[in-house]
């Protein structure tokens, strides 16, 4: 038995409010997708996408310790790496105009 | 769910602020604190383990490239010319 399973915070276990928790965070990030496709201006793109990355890492690692699957934290660290990466990349290349990143 | 308050707040931002400036702002600022309770809260759910240290790496990780990529993003529009938002203009 791990702590996710036996605490118990007001009739549920650690682990199902996890879980909710993680449901919330899929909801904001498809709310993100709103600005993302809108968006007026190319940085309002990518600054959105950053956004909904961030929340991508959030939810594999609620999920990784209510599920009790430790790896998933290697595949979050990996996500929030390359989202970092990925935005400082694009911001570079829309002001240097196809310069070598 | 402390951290989900904080990135409802940033999502909120995100789609209602009328420029890209202080999108940015709300980003960095709410969106790296609701990650960071969050995080926080499975590393004490994980315990003294060595997958609890990954989780703070993590935690590290967000709180130090978050800020940074907003940063740049910003900086990035401005040289591209984009013209902050004044009081009375209509939203875009």
């Amino acid at each position: 038995m791990t702590l996710v399973e036996t605490t118990i915070v007001a009739g549920y276990t650690l682990g199902d409010l996890m879980l909710v928790a993680a449901a919330g965070f899929v909801l904001l990030a498809i709310a993100m997708l709103y600005r993302a496709i809108k968006g007026p201006t190319m940085q309002d793109r990518v600054l959105a996408v950053n956004v909904l990355g961030t929340n991508t890492v959030v939810i594999l690692a609620l999920l990784g310790a209510a599920l009790a699957e430790p790896w998933f934290l290697d595949i979050a660290l990996v996500y929030a790496l390359l989202n970092f990466l990925m935005a400082i990349a694009i911001s570079k290349f829309t002001v240097e105009r196809g310069g070598v990143i | 769910m402390v951290g989900l308050f904080f990135t409802l707040v940033s999502a909120a931002g995100v789609i209602r602020l009328p420029d890209v400036f202080s999108r940015a702002h709300t980003a960095s600022q709410a969106d790296t604190l609701g990650a960071g309770f969050a995080l926080a809260a499975v590393a004490l759910t994980i315990g003294w383990d060595s997958t609890a240290a990954k989780t703070v790496l993590l935690l590290f990780f967000i709180f130090v490239t978050n800020p940074t990529a907003a940063h740049a993003i910003a900086r990035a529009a401005y040289e591209e010319g984009v013209e902050p938002w004044t009081k009375g203009e209509e939203r875009r």
